[in-house]
């Protein structure tokens, strides 16, 4: 069985940005143990011989010409904002330094 | 002269070009159709009548001005949510994107409007595009034309239950698991998801980047092949962009009508994908159309695909992992809503934290969960890691299975609609669903859904899923269109023409009109 | 930390030996943003340079700068790395208002340049080679205002405002392996290997290379290992330090502050540090913790970069000379004195004054004429002395005072009006009517004779021993026959022998 804890699912909830309530977070703690148990069993065949696939086609060097093209108008990047002073996306004060 | 709305795309076409019917015509009978019966179906969750009857007038008078243009110019279509539009609100069906009107156009939407198509609105579908029966959408569910007591599969339900409600001819959709092929699957219509890589995902509303690909929702395999040439092809914009140029699948799929176009045609049954777990009346289905082919020439194959009985883990690893970070943007910073929270003090920590729990529902929640878990120190390699090595291994069960066989086949999902509320309590029992659906997308390869009967137990469609190997999408168009008309003329009808009529809403029975139907805008 | 509460430098180096490690920023100035056709500028206003990529706006995708990918490699090269044959981005995952997507694209495991190293000089004539981890690519974020609070800073601010012009430009990592065996010198290496790396981004043009304007942006990692023990202390990381100085005082700093606490007995927090220029001292910042975990994953919207070997050799046979080698050459094929090549270097002045001799001026007039005028006007009007005026101008310039034409004294009002935009010398001299009056002309030559025949004399004049002009006055009267104003001859004099070679 699955070792998932509450405290776990609050981490990650932290780490996601979403505020679970308590009992979100309890019927999560359920569900993802019992989902974690059954997606384990990738590691049965996911041996040290296979490579990863990142992606289903295998493309590289795809780059693009280091030309200027129009930008959005700045209404139109500001126009989803919930909040907006002026010019700029307004955000409440934030607590933490990155 | 014949109900306009029950025509294909492609015959559509032929009166537009004749001009023996106008696009505004067209146009005003599939909103009426909308006004009438999307009550009960609620495919929509926008409606753009004004704007759509506008361009269509466009159309028409670039046609009368003697302007040469392409096949489906002035057809309308429908968009699935997932897609941003400039002009009408794009949620992905969840709360937290309520209203939000992009200050962009995806580049198949581009492409459909460049090409004088009609964009009658936005569809519904599960929230981000994550479920498989529109349950999980925030503004509500769809409802299967076949029996509204059903679901019309998902996440794409409002688009498939859209055209097989005979709302739009076409509609777009994404399809990360089987979002295209198992709502088509369950609704009697015809979905394709693409090779990866062969449409623009730009402007697509991400869930899982190296899954998602955008793809034609329509009633015919040569409609979605026509709508196929509008959509597919090379974009910068989009990095993953095969650029490859691609023959046409309109050209693919009528090349399937010639005879003997199944002769010779090596057909891959996947063990895996057949036999148990799957209803009766769908693995009958399944095994008549077998029969089928085979009188017609073609030489079925077994094929074993070990490997796919790792792809639902994989699948649900990847794609929360990937989900889980491009959903992170949604922080009520730059679009959305901005929800406080309910007391203490308001920080930008704790308003992004509130707005999240408050706008994302119950299995978008789920799934950032279990993506973020995948993703954490001391698990990748456990999770992630080991789900792309089965990736590796699944495509390595495609590169085996076609070197043997042409196309793979499989019935498209393992049941009929199931009931709402069915299976809702229980997630691994939605996720097992996509069984049949989830290896195309893990390996990139295409795949098409197209109607191989009704289940005898209840009446409702099911589907058969054709893969093929990748880019090689004119075959499946080609392979498709001669089943297709295989069944057809075993049937001597069309599937859909077996679907129960709908009730039409009182209010506009018989009298809707685009006044009428103006008033409703964007509140359907 | 108070300053009184630091342990006294030499006492810090006694007992403890510094490691060092630093993290450096490298603004690259391409047209475009990393991941989006979005101008590299600023200045129009905010989010004006803005799409839905770098919103990180739903369905926005990233596409890949391919002249950003150029430049990283050169980069790479230049500092003596291997470059990847096979690189991907990956997305750091952490939420910030200032981040569009709440991932940072970046590298993590398969970085495109990798094992460089970078030998530095200094002051003493010490070398020290500085190993290179990594340098990898990734893009910047947007730019955050706090407003309300008393200072402006993000403690006890009312609420933000964010610019996303920044967000999305691309950025290269330089990290090195630990230093080492710094001991005393920690500070000044930290200093010589941040100028260092700005002077090879600038001589390769990937970057304006500004650090005033945080084109280049330092973080420093010290840490404090008792004498005899063989166990790494616990490391700070100072964050954005962007001057050269702030770069060896923050390190100097650093040693002060961790011997004073380990001494006492206490213990060194993991954290960042902040520099604070007015004060000179780091104040913690955010300890490190558990919701440090950034969930990287390779960029499922990007594909690998892969470079070709030729493309590689292509590109490294387009790598300027080192900037150090450069400058042991031109020390030697000027013939400057330490401390004069010194005064140059420091003032950013290398490059003009090698295109100003390039342009025909004699070495040490075009080092007086960019280290003493033109800096003094540029000081004056707050400006670079290499944005004021064309190299080829000052060359023109100095031809002009070589031959006579012009004095020092007109000379300089010359310059004024060439910075002022009224021409070329030429035509300043000539809209002036500023040239040398004929009769000065012949008293030049009759100077510059009487110098020339007198060496040692010229040499006095240019100790400053002005007195010892009296002798060469007399020849040049003499050789006047008397028909000159004794005062203009001494003027004259004394301009010559400082003008002269
Ligand atoms: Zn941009």
């Amino acid at each position: 069985m699955s070792e998932i804890t509450a405290e776990q699912v609050a981490h990650l909830a932290n780490l996601a940005r979403i505020d679970l309530s308590s009992e979100e977070i309890a019927r999560l703690t359920t569900e993802l143990g019992q989902i974690v148990d059954s997606v384990a069993k990738v590691a049965e065949v996911a041996t040290p011989d296979v490579p990863a696939t990142s992606h289903p086609m295998p493309l590289t060097n795809v780059f693009r010409a280091d030309t200027v093209v129009p930008s959005l108008t700045v209404e139109q990047a500001l126009s989803g904002a919930p909040d907006r002073d002026g010019d700029k996306f307004r955000v409440p004060a934030i607590l933490d330094e990155e | 002269m014949t109900n306009v709305i029950k025509l294909s795309a492609a015959d559509l076409s032929g009166l537009l070009v004749e001009r023996s019917i106008s696009s505004v015509e067209v146009t005003q009978a599939h909103l009426d159709q909308i006004a009438a019966v999307d009550t009960g179906v609620h495919a929509f969750l926008h409606v753009a009548g004004e704007a759509a009857l506008a361009a269509a007038a466009r159309v028409d008078a670039r046609r009368a001005a003697g302007e040469v243009l392409g096949p489906l110019a002035g057809v309308p279509i429908a968009i699935k949510d997932v897609l941003a539009t400039i002009d009408m609100p794009s949620t992905a069906g969840s709360k937290i994107l309520e209203g939000w009107i992009p200050p962009y156009d995806a580049t198949v939407v581009r492409r459909v409007r460049d090409a004088g198509l009609i964009l009658l609105g936005k569809t519904n579908m599960d929230e981000f595009a994550m479920g498989s029966s529109t349950e999980f959408s925030a503004y509500g569910p769809t409802h299967n034309p076949w029996d509204y007591d059903r679901i019309p599969g998902g996440s794409g339900g409002g688009s498939a239950a859209a055209v097989s409600s005979f709302e739009a001819p076409l509609a777009l959709g994404s399809d990360t698991g089987g979002s295209i092929r198992q709502p088509a699957a369950v609704t009697g219509s015809v979905g394709v998801k693409p090779t990866y890589g062969g449409v623009s995902r730009y402007g697509s509303i991400a869930l899982a980047s190296s899954l998602d690909q955008v793809g034609p929702v329509t009633r015919t395999v040569l409609d979605a092949a026509l709508l196929h040439d509008v959509i597919g092809g090379h974009d910068p914009l989009d990095s993953t962009s095969l650029t490859d140029t691609w023959p046409s699948m309109a050209a693919a799929a009528r090349a399937g009508l010639a005879d003997g176009a199944l002769t010779g045609v090596r057909v891959g049954v996947i063990k895996e994908l057949s036999g148990d777990g799957f209803q009766a009346g769908v693995a009958q289905r399944f095994t008549e159309t077998l029969t089928l082919l085979s009188a017609a020439g073609a030489e079925i194959v077994e094929i074993s695909a070990p490997s796919f009985e790792y792809a639902i883990a994989a699948y649900y690893l990847i794609l929360p992992a990937e989900a889980s970070s491009n959903l992170a943007r949604f922080d009520s910073v730059r679009f959305g809503i901005r929800v406080n929270p309910e007391d203490g003090p308001l920080t930008s920590e704790r308003v992004m934290a509130a707005t999240r729990d408050a706008g994302f529902g119950p299995e978008v929640k789920r799934r950032i969960i279990l993506g973020t878990y995948a993703l954490s120190a001391g698990y990748y390699d456990a999770y992630y890691g080991s789900a792309q090595k089965v990736r590796t291994l699944i495509q390595r069960d495609f590169d085996a299975a076609f070197s043997k066989v042409d196309v793979l086949v499989s019935p498209s999902a393992p049941t009929t609609a199931f009931k709402f509320g069915e299976k809702m309590a229980d997630p691994m029992a939605m996720y097992l669903n996509d069984v049949t659906t989830i290896p195309a997308n893990l390996a990139g390869v295409p795949g098409m859904s197209l109607p191989m009967g009704l289940a005898p137990e209840d009446g409702l469609p099911v589907g058969l899923q054709i893969m093929a190997p990748a880019k090689m999408d004119a075959r499946l168009y080609s392979f498709g269109a001669a089943v297709e008309a295989l069944l057809e003329a075993s049937w001597g009808h069309t599937l859909l023409s077996r679907a129960p009529e709908l009730a039409r809403r009182e209010m506009f029975a018989g009298t809707a009109t685009s006044t009428a139907f103006t008033s409703t805008e964007g509140a359907v | 930390m108070k300053k009184a509460e630091l342990m006294d430098y030499d006492k810090a180096l006694e007992l403890f030996e510094p490691v060092l490690g630093f993290e450096v920023h490298v603004e690259l100035n391409t047209k475009t943003k990393m991941f989006c056709g979005c101008a590299n500028e600023f200045g129009q206003g905010a989010n004006t340079n803005t799409c839905p990529t770098c919103l990180g706006l739903p369905g926005g995708l990233p596409q890949v700068n391919a002249k950003a990918i150029e430049s990283s490699i050169r980069l790479g090269l230049a500092l003596g790395c291997e470059i990847a044959e096979y690189s991907r981005f990956a997305r750091k995952n952490y939420f910030y208002p200032d981040t569009a997507k709440n991932f940072q694209t970046s590298q993590y495991d398969e970085p495109i340049a990798f094992n460089g190293q970078l030998t530095i000089e200094l002051e003493s004539g010490r070398l020290v080679t500085v190993d290179i981890e990594r340098a990898h690519m990734e893009d910047d974020a947007g730019k955050l205002t706090h407003v309300g609070g008393a200072t402006g800073r993000i403690q006890g601010a009312d609420y933000s405002l964010v610019d996303y012009n920044r967000g999305g430009v691309p950025l290269v990592e330089i990290v090195t392996q630990m230093i080492e065996g710094g001991e005393a010198d920690s500070p000044e290496i930290g200093r010589t290997y941040v100028a260092a790396i700005r002077e090879i981004v600038k001589a390769l043009g990937v970057s304006n290379a500004r650090m005033e304007e945080g084109n280049v942006r330092c973080d420093a990692n010290v840490s404090l290992r008792p004498r005899g023990s063989n166990v790494l202390g616990t490391r700070t990381e100072t964050k954005n330090v962007n001057s050269l100085r702030s770069v060896e005082r923050a390190v100097r700093y650093e040693i002060q502050r961790q011997a004073a606490l380990l001494h006492a007995g206490g213990t060194i927090t993991q954290e960042t540090r902040h520099w604070h220029e007015d004060t000179g001292i780091t104040s913690a910042g955010r300890p490190k913790s558990d919701a440090d975990d950034y969930r990287y994953f390779p960029e499922p919207d990007l594909v690998p970069v892969a470079p070709s070997r030729e493309w590689v050799e292509e590109l490294r046979a387009t790598l300027p000379e080192p900037p150090a080698a450069r400058r042991k050459r031109l020390q030697a094929e000027w013939g400057f004195a330490n401390l004069e090549f010194q005064d140059v270097v420091n003032s950013d002045l290398l490059d003009v004054v090698e295109a100003t001799i390039a342009a025909g001026a004699a070495a040490q007039a075009a080092r007086k004429w960019w280290t003493g005028e033109v800096a003094r006007l540029a000081n004056a009007s707050g400006v670079s002395a290499d944005s004021l005026v064309q190299p080829a101008q000052v060359a023109a310039l100095i031809e002009l005072v070589v031959a006579g034409t012009l004095t020092d004294r007109l000379a300089r009002q010359v310059l004024e009006g060439v910075i002022g935009g009224e021409g070329t010398p030429l035509e300043v001299v000539e809209s002036r009517g500023l040239a040398v009056v004929s009769d000065d002309g012949a008293l030049i030559a009759a100077i510059d004779e009487a110098l020339a025949a007198q060496p040692d004399v010229l040499a006095k004049i240019r100790d400053g021993k002005v007195q010892a002009a009296g002798a060469v006055i007399g020849a040049v009267m003499k050789a006047m026959r008397g028909q000159a104003d004794a005062a203009r001859v001494r003027e004259l004099v004394l301009e010559r022998a400082g003008a002269a070679e």
